[in-house]
């Protein structure tokens, strides 16, 4: 366990250091420089992806509205420092705050059904939201959208993608601590026994809703990320697509573990980025690859290879009995 | 009072589209267990079908209608056993997760060929005048459309053999396996049939607006509504749903606005939802 | 000697079918109570109101002389009654010791923010987790299963663990439904072997139990249900004689 978790933190801290160097590559050419932008957006659908994984991966609870939640962070922001005079430092806190107190109220009624019913109540609120920001041109600009002024430190490309690249990983930290902590176990106990965690006296209402508010914390910093990292929101950010997209992202990357959305999102926004040319045809491959991996590989590609190191580990410690502590 | 008359007519007409489309939904639910999240991109592909047959290569409407009828059942039955069958026995989130790959699959695939909305020609285009207002025919034929179709739904599971063992599946999944019905066949069949109703709900609906690769989204969250509302797997409740909501909706779009018509089934059902989570119909929970 | 539970004319019916009819019996502190009838006579049905899982239709249900009617699972649970499941329920994909230290959650204050910040708090109440599930690991004797994944241990194990999790958060009452169900003679033993233990530890204990023998030697007192209905209760022997338990198990009582 010590050395699984040793060579863990080594892979983290490997990718960690590519991702703070690349820059220094990537600004020397044109292209590079596109990339770069590139490898902002898809970490912050990263964000994203982490956020969902929390309620999906970990609680079970297959939300279908981080579309509508990233939109509202990304709006809140943008309005708030924008049109209210916020600061934005100050503003970035308040977005997130804001978002996962709409979570919470979305949750509470949400959470009375389950499984796809959850799903589809979420993605109804999703397709509220996007009519709303459609339709209501005094709240969202239109189709001109609405444009948000960065203070000077984020005005250049490199330092917003760093901006980003260190949000993500206090993302991550979070989620982590959560995760490994007696609240993370909760929110598995009732992704694999619900009715046995009521029994151990944990509610399941309660804890989803709580990793829901908190996903929707994380949503909502992925929608103050975009706008800032885009300088302008219109209603498109809103849509339920992208929910199914960044579904796509967890469940492709893998649910449950710290490493498969990230991945799994900064890997195919920059693979859907390259096959620009195939248009449309690009989401097709999307939807197959959504239906072939729930078939064959239901925990995503890291989740799948988690699954073979238990099974080797469960060969091994069937032989020899571990004598590692617990906790 | 005539206006109201005509909301109300074209209420029953929105409604015998969702009607059929929630019924689909439902037998599929209650015999399957599935969420056939995909069903409205079935239909939107039946109302391209449609295009294609009357259009572009020029067949007669009333002809086309059965044979989009046909290749829908035929499309529905290949998704059951391509998509549906190797999930089945697991999480039934799975089985969602892996519509939304299928809706997202077709859908791309459609726009990828033909961004566009494109519009076929109605097939009588006359109008005939009710209380002083004027209705377009194609809307009483679809009222009419759904009417018989629903009465040859009500034959077939009465009637016959293969109608009898969906109702008793319906009824009791498991208990029906016991008695040595065919699963995998009635599966199939559940398939064809939702499809083809789907199908016809295409063919009497595409004249009225245009047909666009994003036609089937809203419509299959308005009959999840409708299959939630009524109670699931409940075939009464999907009828009486689709019709109240068709009916709410045509008069919500007259006398509150027209812009945030799509909206008004998502509230109800949020709020429905979180007063009496087993819907207004239905013993059966929605989890 | 102090009534822990009592049952007061519970009924619970599905549909037409009335699985738990008019029952009442009350529970001596520190006893062992057996459960005992055949099948679908409603004891798992009787467990799950007393748990929680289902609400009476009427009837009152008090621990401790407090009125635990009809409240959720989770209540149940924090108010110190501990249960475990007919068909074994365990986090199956966890490994064992995690799914101890989820039974421990109760007992534990640390939230969100806590855990985020690792605060003192979190840190304590971590150490306290780690060392009950060393407690209970040796108490129930899995320690050698300790970080295997609690689905792949054996079927004995397993039901040994749906103990230790139920025994995590020091219930004072203990319900047990079949704990030996499924397992064979000799690992029987051992799981009674734990449920005197659990006794000795000064833990009420209630157990369902179809193997009549089992039963004789482990409880201090009978019920005995029949559709729903109780027919006999008292201690084991004076049960075992009366003719309305020997027809109702076919004289398999005697044997
Ligand atoms: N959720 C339910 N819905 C409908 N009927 C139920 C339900 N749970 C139990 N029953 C019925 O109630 C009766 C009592 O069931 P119960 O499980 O309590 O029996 P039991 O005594 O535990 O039997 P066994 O020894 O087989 O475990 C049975 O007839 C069963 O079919
Ligand atoms: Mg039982």
């Amino acid at each position: 366990m010590k050395g699984k978790l040793n060579l863990n933190f080594l892979f983290a801290l490997a990718l960690l250091a590519t991702a703070a160097v690349l820059p220094l590559f990537l600004q020397r050419t044109s292209g590079g420089k596109y990339n770069m932008i590139v490898l902002t957006y898809a970490m912050i659908w990263a964000v994203a992806a982490s956020s969902l994984n929390l309620v999906l991966g970990y609680t079970g609870q297959a939300c279908l509205a981080h579309g509508a939640f990233v939109g509202i962070g990304a709006y809140s922001i943008a309005i708030m420092v924008e049109r209210v005079g916020i600061n934005y430092w100050l503003a970035l806190p308040l977005t997130c705050l804001l978002t996962a107190f709409v979570g919470f109220l979305i949750g509470l009624p949400s959470f009375r059904t389950r499984g796809p019913y959850f799903a589809i109540v979420t993605l109804c609120f999703n397709v509220i939201v996007y009519a709303t920001f459609e339709n209501w041109t005094w709240l969202s600009g239109g189709y001109a959208g609405q444009p948000i002024t960065l203070p000077a430190a984020l005005s250049g490309r490199l330092a917003r993608y760093y901006f980003v690249l260190a949000f993500l990983v206090i993302t991550l930290l979070v989620v982590r601590q959560i995760v490994k902590s007696i609240v993370g176990a909760s929110f598995l106990s009732i992704l694999s026994n619900e009715g046995l965690s009521e029994a151990v006296g944990i509610s399941a209402f309660r804890y989803k809703l709580l990793s829901f508010t908190v996903s929707c914390f994380f949503a909502g910093l992925a929608g103050a990320l975009f706008a800032t990292a885009s300088g302008r929101v219109d209603s498109s950010i809103t849509s339920y697509l992208h929910s199914f997209y960044v579904l796509i992202y967890v469940l492709i990357g893998g649910v449950a573990t710290l490493a498969g959305p990230v991945l799994g999102a900064v890997g195919l926004y920059f693979l859907l980025d390259r096959i620009k040319g195939l248009g449309e045809f690009r989401y097709v491959g999307f939807g197959v690859l959504l239906i072939l991996i729930i078939v064959f590989f239901p925990r995503g590609l890291v989740g799948g290879l988690n699954q073979l190191r238990d099974w080797a580990r469960e060969r091994r410690s069937a032989r020899s009995p571990g004598e590692e502590v617990a906790g | 009072m005539s206006f109201f008359v005509n909301q109300v007519i074209i209420g029953i007409q929105l409604g015998s589209q969702y009607m059929m489309m929630a019924l689909g939904l439902t037998l599929i639910f209650g015999i399957l267990d599935i969420s056939h999240f995909a069903h409205g991109h079935i239909y939107m592909v039946g109302a391209y079908l449609l295009y294609i047959f009357s259009v572009l290569l020029g067949i007669n409407y009333w002809l086309a209608l059965p044979l989009c009828m046909a290749a829908l059942a035929l499309a529905g039955v290949l998704v059951e056993r391509l998509v549906y069958r190797p999930l089945r026995g697991t999480p039934s989130i799975n089985t969602f997760i892996a519509a939304i790959g299928l809706l997202l699959a077709i859908e791309t695939l459609v726009r990828g060929i033909k961004k566009d909305a494109v519009r076929v020609p109605v097939p009588v285009d006359r109008s005939v005048s009710v209380l002083g207002m004027s209705l377009e025919v194609q809307r009483i034929i679809v009222i009419l459309g759904a009417l018989v179709i629903l009465l040859l739904l009500q034959w077939f599971i009465q009637r016959t053999r293969l109608g009898i063992a969906i109702e008793a599946m319906a009824q009791d999944r498991e208990g029906a396996s016991l008695v040595g019905i065919n699963v995998n066949r009635i599966s199939a069949l559940t398939f064809a049939i939702a499809s083809a109703l789907a199908g016809v709900a295409a063919v009497l609906m595409a004249p009225l607006g245009s047909i666009t690769p994003e036609m089937g989204n809203l419509l299959i969250l308005k009959a999840f509504v409708i299959v939630v509302i009524g109670g699931l797997g409940s075939i009464k409740g999907a009828i009486a749903g689709g019709y109240i909501l068709g009916i709410i909706e045509a008069l919500g779009v007259a006398y509150i606005s027209s812009t945030y018509k799509d909206v008004f089934a998502f509230a109800l059902l949020i709020i429905i939802l979180a007063v009496k989570p087993t819907g207004l119909f239905g013993e059966r929970t929605a989890s | 000697m102090s009534v822990i539970l009592e049952v007061d004319g519970v009924t619970k019916r599905f549909g037409g079918l009335v699985a738990v009819n008019k029952v009442d019996f009350t529970v001596e502190e520190g006893s062992i109570l057996g459960l005992i009838g055949p099948n679908g006579a409603g004891k798992s049905t009787l467990f799950n109101l007393i748990g929680g899982a289902y609400r009476p239709d009427e009837g009152r249900i008090r621990l401790d002389g407090k009125d635990i009617t009809g409240w959720p699972p989770h209540r149940v649970a924090r108010e110190g009654i501990g249960r475990t499941f007919q068909t074994t329920a365990l986090f199956q994909e966890l490994p064992v010791y995690l799914n101890l230290a989820i039974g421990y959650r109760m007992k534990t204050r640390s939230h969100i923010l806590d855990v985020i910040f690792r605060t003192p708090r979190a840190r304590r109440e971590q150490k306290e987790i780690t060392q009950r599930v060393m407690e209970v690991l040796a108490f129930t004797g899995l320690a050698e299963y300790f970080d295997r994944l609690a689905g792949s241990i054996p079927q004995e194990a397993q039901k040994r663990l749906a103990i230790g999790i139920a025994l995590m958060g020091r219930p004072r009452l203990l319900l047990l439904d079949e704990p030996t169900g499924g397992v064979g003679p000799e690992e029987t033993g051992r799981i009674i072997d734990l449920i005197r233990k659990v006794r000795e530890a000064g833990i009420t204990v209630c157990v369902i139990e179809h193997k009549m023998k089992m039963v004789m030697g482990l409880v201090d007192r009978l019920v005995v249900l029949n559709f729903g209905v109780k027919i006999a209760e008292g201690p084991p022997q004076e049960v075992c004689s009366d003719p309305a338990v020997i027809e109702a198990y076919l004289g398999e009582c005697i044997a």
